[in-house]
């Protein structure tokens, strides 16, 4: 019964995806889908995945970092030095920047994570600056300029593939023993830490996940938004992120997905207004902090289970 | 060698400047634990206040500098109220991201009101003359803020150390229990030190408008990171380690940018937190404490 369960559990999920992603590409394909709507829907995309990878980190480990806008930075670069100046094809940049960013986040992660808290914070938002600005000195890389005439090569199949991946590894993550391991860290770091668990190793393995990811988000949105400079990976892209994570529930995907797709939404309606949107992220911060600190879903998933519920009215 | 001393002279008064900053950070980090990241917002609208104080009542610098400090004072203490009080029994965390979210606050709701461009802080509130020292040029501005800031840090020195109100402060910080049973006001004890640390960020924010000529709404965010790297320098809740790490600070930066890569002159600032994070996370003052379960 359970593992009946299990199966059909897996197949609607299955034909749920294969439903959204053809029902898009259909959209798409027979120009139903304007441009306008397109770059938001690849906005959405991207968002989900910074949301959900620093959601591992912020969330899940319980390790504020500020500094994730920097990993999107690196894969950025590194996915056009690849496609655009050295001739690869696409998947050899993503994989390129999921490395790079991923070796970013060991080579800042294992030093700065043995420190706690506000600590930890200050140093990642120091590294994504330190990123930021070794790019504007970089003259391969054209300074501050930037990158112009990047190769389209997102297209929704990538798109699609690159969001699923990340939930999917990342959900995966939290319900293994590594899972597990790395909430009892957030929950207590001495306790877990007296129970054998070895800290460093698991909160490294989580930051690097989550750069990595990051570093794919960034490789996605150099090859879809033509051009890459380094302002645009400064620390309040970081605290852009930061909102969607803190909004969702700090501990939760779905919380992220939800929030990265109303940031989004929100980002485009107020398009015109630049300065009232970043006033509503700051009210959003302040009032989800004092009202309810774990966020609008705190660690609780939607799951089918929970429509199923709503569904037959059971509690 | 004269070019060194020069260098020198003109990191002391960035270094002030730095200094000012830090001492709002540290003492606030002190007395309840948490990295007020709106701290340069508050500079920010400090040094609006003196702008327009300048430009629409022409009142002279001085006077600007103290409706700046007043204004600021105002606005730490609500903000404590408003922001930092009901998380106060909640997790680090949750405060910090709210210290964040005001310090976007700050920021966005000014280029609402006065638009994202910057401004010139008028030239004849302060005519800048230069003197020729020994050999050296050293400005007036200079020399101005300079000793403004070195005349705050000794009231502040006055007030932490000679009087009732610091007192209480200095007990608070130490252990608040304690200092409640002592029969001292928490929560009014923390609302004077937002008070003082944002009256010195507004000085600083009006000398940041005298020493660079502009003002505009997101200055607050680069002089405040490095004001907290200065901190951190010097051992976060320490008040003369803030002031020994802003004159660092500001010395490194003059160095960097006249003798090295101006371009650098960032992430230098943010290298030396790093390096001072891995090696001595307590700063230079600050003792190892071992960690409590």
């Amino acid at each position: 019964m359970q593992k009946n369960n299990k199966w059909i559990k897996f197949a609607t999920e299955v034909i749920i995806l294969t439903v959204l992603f053809s029902l898009v590409q259909y959209l798409i394909t027979a120009g139903l889908l304007n441009q306008y709507y397109q770059i938001n829907l690849t906005s959405m995309c991207i968002n989900i995945i910074l949301a959900v990878s620093l959601s591992l980190i912020n969330g899940f480990t319980g390790q504020l970092s500020l500094g994730h806008a920097g990993f999107m930075a690196v894969g950025a670069y590194m996915s056009v030095i690849v496609t655009n100046m050295w001739d690869y094809p696409f998947i050899a940049g993503l994989l390129a920047a999921c490395a790079a960013a991923g070796l970013a986040g060991f080579i800042i992660g294992v030093p700065t994570l043995r420190l706690k808290g506000d600590y930890l914070a200050i140093a990642t938002l120091a590294f994504g600056e330190i990123i930021r600005v070794t790019l504007q000195n970089i003259d391969y890389v054209n300074g501050p300029a930037g990158i112009l005439g990047i190769t389209k090569l997102t297209t929704w199949p990538w798109l699609f593939g690159a969001t699923v991946l990340t939930i999917l590894v990342v959900v995966n993550l939290i319900n293994s023993s590594y899972g597990r391991a790395i909430i009892s860290i957030r929950e207590d770091e001495i306790a877990s830490e007296l129970m054998g668990i070895n800290t460093t190793k698991y909160k490294v393995l989580a930051f690097v996940i989550g750069a990595m990811f990051a570093g794919l988000a960034g490789a996605m949105y150099a090859h879809y938004f033509y051009i890459i400079k380094p302002e645009t990976f400064n620390f309040l892209k970081s605290f852009d992120i930061l909102v969607m994570v803190v909004l969702g529930g700090l501990g939760s995907t779905t919380g992220a997905i939800i929030a990265a797709i109303f940031i989004t939404a929100l980002t485009a309606a107020l398009q015109a207004f630049p300065a009232i949107r970043m006033i509503l992220y700051a009210l959003i911060l302040i009032v989800v902090m004092i009202y309810r600190p774990q966020g609008l879903m705190g660690n609780k998933e939607l799951s089918l289970k929970t429509f199923g519920r709503i569904w037959s009215g059971r509690k | 060698m004269l070019e060194l001393t020069q260098q020198i002279v003109n990191g002391l008064s960035l270094g002030a400047i730095y200094a000012l900053i830090a001492l709002g950070y540290t003492m606030v980090y002190g007395i309840i634990k948490l990295i007020n990241f709106a701290h340069g917002d508050i500079m920010m609208v400090g040094a609006f206040v003196g702008y327009f104080s300048l430009t629409l009542f022409g009142t002279n610098i001085i006077i600007a500098m103290l409706a700046a400090m007043l204004t600021c004072a105002v606005f730490g203490v609500l903000i404590e109220k408003i922001a930092y009080r009901p998380l106060r029994n909640s997790t680090r965390i949750a405060a910090l991201i709210t210290a964040i979210g005001v310090s976007l606050f700050l920021e966005y709701v000014t280029i609402f009101l006065i638009g994202p461009s910057q401004k010139v802080f008028p030239d004849s509130a302060f005519p800048v003359k230069a003197y020729d020292i020994a050999g050296l040029s050293i400005l007036n501005k200079d020399l101005f803020v300079f000793i403004s800031a070195v005349v705050l840090m000794l009231i502040l020195q006055y007030i932490i150390k000679w009087t009732k109100t610091g007192k209480a402060m200095r007990a608070v910080s130490l252990d608040q229990e304690a200092a409640v049973l002592m029969g001292i006001s928490v929560d009014k004890t923390i609302s004077i030190t937002f008070a003082i640390g944002s009256a010195l960020a507004a000085a600083a924010g009006v000398m940041v408008g005298v020493y660079y000529n502009t003002v505009n709404p997101l200055m607050g965010i680069i002089p405040g990171l490095k004001a907290f790297v200065a901190a951190v320098l010097g051992g976060i809740g320490i008040i003369p380690g803030a002031m020994v790490g802003g004159f660092v600070m500001g010395l490194l930066e003059t160095m960097v940018s006249g003798y090295g890569n101006s371009l650098y002159r960032d992430a230098v600032a943010f290298g030396v937190l790093i390096l001072i994070l891995l090696i001595k996370p307590s700063g230079i003052f600050g003792k190892d404490t071992g960690e409590k379960v």
